[in-house]
């Protein structure tokens, strides 16, 4: 059967629109209100908060800890300080990302693992012979994400101190032992902050208590998927094909066409899909996920062709869209949608390395009244959002 | 002498049938004789209790190939398949495992017992794809004799060699340890959960006289998973109204082609006339004459009752009397006046819908194995049990219901034979092994039929009661099925043809030996 989150008995009341989604098996909340704009703004305007609890997490504990997760990840692990988290994709001998997430470094010889799928096996097997344990922590671990200019303030009022960008710290609020984050999903000046279970509903209590005042708002997967697609976050299942899932070769990805590279440690003596990754990196990739601003005045004039308006999607799709350059495809766009906040259509591509510098002119498919157009795209640089207050 | 018929077809079973659909489409005058009152063989649907139906024999429908449902337009005639969202293991413990075809919700199930399973699953899902993915165009095709240097062969050959190298290295040797391997040996190398392995092992074990740990039992695992409905691989489903309303579909489809058939007309033997098949002769005397005649009856009755040893050359005589049958399944059908209600999982919930296997180890079904080895039928056997009519209330009186069980095993060659007493023996033991479970069971029966290898030769002329027409092992299978030389559907006598699964590339409803078989008629112009 499907579960539920640790929040549930919070969330259920407030979705009124009975819009729920499933995630890794349990169902969160698409929006609570019957449209997701105002859950959204909350993000961009004041603060949001999100159950984020069906996220895959695993405690890694031991001697080589360290040495297991530098085996796994593109990145350099070991060299992480504690209290520091990095993001980083790992990948399969052939170099093909494998799933992507958050390594926290607890303390010297324990790090939390987030995944968004399940990841034991792999970490499992790729601990053969080293000091490591590896507990999956997924159920027991409760994890809200508080996003939005306002949430500095909103954990300040509950004495906690500030948090430099990815970092974490354990502490307690309202006497509740949490461990906070400066991470998110959203590319906004925000804070995850992970709880045990059984602590789950006061901690949400508390903070809806004090946030109330900053305008604090529950908000659900809808608002989350504009906001990521903003600061142009990739989405496993959405935005590439796990090497683990993937049927063919063709749908898999390596993390140099993720965009990725920064995340690639080749550097570091050995780490899985290491001698493929160093290949790649001589002979430079063959996609880019990039990022595609669909333009204004030919997209209207497509609608205005047929006497509409332009029809703006304001909730984020998720779908395989061709890309043409000149008269060929050169790519698809795998989720979009419209920015309420920079008014403009904004897409995630899979672009051949050619087509994918920014400034590229391209085009988009869109279907306006029913037939097939190209809308005329510009390639840019993600993010498309970026406050300064994410990192300050 | 003028003839009316361009082919007969001997026997009515779902081969029989997809043959002479495909033979009257192609224009040719049919006609089907069937020793039964109804057409179906071993798929058949029989109200063998007033108000309550049973698939007598053949109980599901995942390996009919959809090119067949697609050239006869099946669901026009009547087929509709219903799907089986899920596998029940009940266990020793009183604990469950379930598999569900929602991804999620499998998976959540599974992680109760192993989270690493849970994950391995997934990825064993997706080999298995490409493995039936792999094998899949092996089905559609007259197997080609490696040994032979006629052009039809190498041609085939080089058709398969291109196909496999497509495949690359890591698929290719995933299908050679698949083909040479134990199923227990194979899942072992994903699994950790007992039930989990046993459950999916049970799929390598069936219609053979093998166990879970004897090696090639993999390779009838994957014979398993070829299944595809609606292009999903591994999907199984139940017909409405049994599987009767298959075979009584591919009828519909045949009649509407202009083929004939005819129930109660069972053929004595194959008339041959200067080495060539002249026609059929009835039991009752009757001679029908025809220049091709199509046997869906399996290896040992086509060649040793049908056609005779003394038409056929020695070796093929020799290979079919080697052929291995060794039937090892019974069925239990029950009329049920109420659902069973299982301890594990109490209540008349969604786990009922599904299949129910009673495989709690793999241990529990190499010991069940031992018993048939040494000629006895399981003390505690295989099931594999369904309730079709939670998927069709039709199929019992409303509130009433019918239940399926396969069981493995039950060796043909039983020490001191089949006999009543040793039938009865033999349901009780299926009975008490289940009521471990549903302890309501035994006041539920309303009534039970129980059906031993020897029925199922008795009844429908399987030999030695194998459902597969003969073991789906290595060594009979491909171009050596039914025999070297003679697994291209045609036979030393000309003008007559094989299409039963007794052929390549075998049982399992699956349609594909009468589909091949009418193509090859097709292709010789015959």
């Amino acid at each position: 059967m499907l579960k539920t989150t640790p929040f549930h008995e919070r969330t259920a009341p407030l979705c009124v629109s009975h819009a729920w989604r499933h995630w890794a098996g349990h169902v969160v909340a698409s929006s609570y209100g019957l449209a997701h704009e105002r859950e959204y703004h909350a993000i961009r305007s004041s603060a949001a908060l999100l159950d984020v609890s069906p996220l895959y997490k695993y405690l890694v504990r031991g001697k080589d800890a360290a040495r297991l997760l530098d085996r796994v990840m593109t990145r350099e692990v070991a060299r992480a300080a504690v209290g520091q988290v990095l993001y980083s994709p790992w990948c399969d001998a052939a170099g093909k990302v494998l799933d992507d997430g958050t390594i926290a470094r607890l303390d010297e010889d324990i790090f939390r693992i987030t995944s968004a799928d399940p990841n034991l096996r792999w970490l499992q097997d790729n601990a053969t012979g080293l000091e490591a344990t590896i507990a999956d922590v997924s159920e027991s671990v409760a994890a809200l994400a508080l996003q939005g200019p306002a949430s500095r303030a909103v954990l300040q009022q509950m004495g906690s101190m500030d948090l430099k960008y990815f970092r974490l710290t354990a502490t307690t609020l309202r006497d509740i032992p949490v461990t906070i984050s400066r991470t998110g999903y959203t590319g906004d000046l925000g804070y995850e902050i992970w709880v045990q279970r059984e602590n789950a509903v006061p901690l949400w209590d508390a903070l809806i208590e004090v946030g109330t005042p900053y305008g604090i708002t529950p908000a659900g997967m809808l608002a989350l998927d504009v906001a990521r697609i903003e600061a142009g976050l990739m989405l496993i299942d959405v935005d590439y094909v796990s090497a683990r899932k993937a049927l063919i070769e063709s749908q898999t990805s390596s993390p140099f066409e993720l965009d990725l590279g920064w995340a690639v440690s080749l550097g570091k003596e050995h780490f899985v899909g290491k001698a493929a990754l160093a290949a790649e990196a001589r002979r430079g990739p063959q996609w880019q996920l990039a990022g595609l601003e669909i333009e204004w005045q030919p997209l209207e004039r497509l609608y205005t062709d047929v006497g509409l308006a332009p029809r703006l999607p304001s909730a984020a799709w998720r779908a395989s869209v061709p890309v043409y350059a000149g008269g060929d495809q050169v790519g698809y766009a795998t989720s979009g949608g419209w920015s309420p906040l920079l008014k403009k259509y904004l897409a995630l591509a899979h672009i051949q390395s050619g087509w994918a510098a920014p400034g590229t002119r391209i085009e988009m498919e869109v279907t306006v009244e029913h037939r097939r157009k190209r809308a005329a795209a510009r390639v840019v640089k993600k993010p498309f959002f970026e406050p300064g207050r994410k990192r300050a | 002498m003028p003839t009316p018929y361009d082919a007969i077809v001997i026997g009515g079973g779902h081969n029989g049938l997809v043959a002479a659909a495909y033979l009257a489409r192609a224009g040719k005058r049919v006609l089907v004789l069937e020793r039964r009152e109804r057409v179906g063989g071993a798929a058949v649907s029989e109200q063998v209790f007033p108000g309550f139906t049973f698939s007598v024999f053949s109980y599901v429908v995942s390996l009919l190939r959809p090119e067949i449902i697609r050239d006869l337009d099946l669901p026009r005639h009547g087929l509709q398949i219903l799907p089986l969202e899920s596998t029940l293991t009940p266990l020793p413990n009183g604990d469950y495992l379930a598999q569900w075809s929602d991804h999620d919700q499998n998976r959540c199930s599974i992680a109760r017992h192993s989270a690493r399973d849970a994950e391995a699953y997934d990825e064993f899902g997706r080999l298995m794809h490409q493995m039936a993915r792999a094998v899949k165009p092996i089905l559609g095709m007259a197997p080609p004799d490696p040994a032979s240097l006629h052009p039809r062969d190498l041609l085939g050959l080089a058709r398969l060699g291109s196909h496999f190298r497509s495949l690359g290295t890591e698929q290719f040797h995933a299908l050679c340890k698949l083909i040479t391997m134990s199923a227990a040996d194979f899942l072992d190398q994903w699994f950790e959960t007992e039930a989990l392995k046993a459950t999916k092992a049970a799929s390598g074990i069936i219609g053979t006289l093998l166990g879970p740990r004897s090696p090639g039992t993999a390779f009838v695992l994957l014979h398993h998973y070829m299944g595809e409905i609606d292009g999903v691989y591994r999907a199984w489903g139940f017909a409405k109204g049994g599987n009767g309303s298959v075979s009584e579909a591919i009828a519909g489809a045949a009649r509407s082609f202009g083929a004939q058939i005819r129930t109660e007309a069972p053929v004595a033997r194959v008339l041959i006339e200067n080495g060539r098949a002249a026609g059929v002769v009835l039991e009752r005397g009757e001679e029908i004459r025809t220049k091709l005649v199509v046997s869906g009856a399996d290896p040992r009755r086509t060649f040793m009752q049908l056609v005779g040893a003394e038409h056929l050359p020695e070796d093929i005589v020799q290979a079919i009397r080697r052929f291995k049958f060794r039937g090892s399944s019974g069925k239990v059908n029950l009329a049920l006046g109420e659902l069973p209600n299982f301890s594990c999982w109490p209540g008349s919930g969604p786990q009922l819908r599904g299949a129910i296997s009673i495989s709690p180890s793999i241990e529990y079904l190499e010991r069940a194995y031992d018993d048939a080895k040494y000629g006895e039928f399981s003390r505690r056997p295989y099931l594999d049990i369904l309730i079709p009519s939670l998927l069709d209330p039709a199929m019992a009186p409303p509130g009433r219901h019918v239940m399926s069980i396969f069981v493995q095993y039950a060796p043909y060659h039983l020490n001191g034979g089949w006999t009543e007493a040793r039938r009865e023996a033999f349901g009780d033991t299926v009975i008490d092994a289940l009521a471990e479970y549903a302890p309501n069971l035994k006041s539920a029966i309303l009534h039970r039929q129980v059906i031993t290898p020897a029925d199922i030769e008795h009844s429908i002329g399987l030999s030695e009661g194998n459902i597969f027409q003969g073991e789906l092992t290595l060594q009979q299978m491909f171009f050596l099925r039914p025999a070297a030389a003679w697994a291209r559907y045609q036979t030393p006598i000309r003008g007559l043809y094989q299409c039963g699964a007794g052929t390549h590339p075998g049982g399992g409803v699956m349609g594909a030996s009468g589909r091949n078989a009418a193509l090859a008629i097709l292709r010789d112009g015959a």
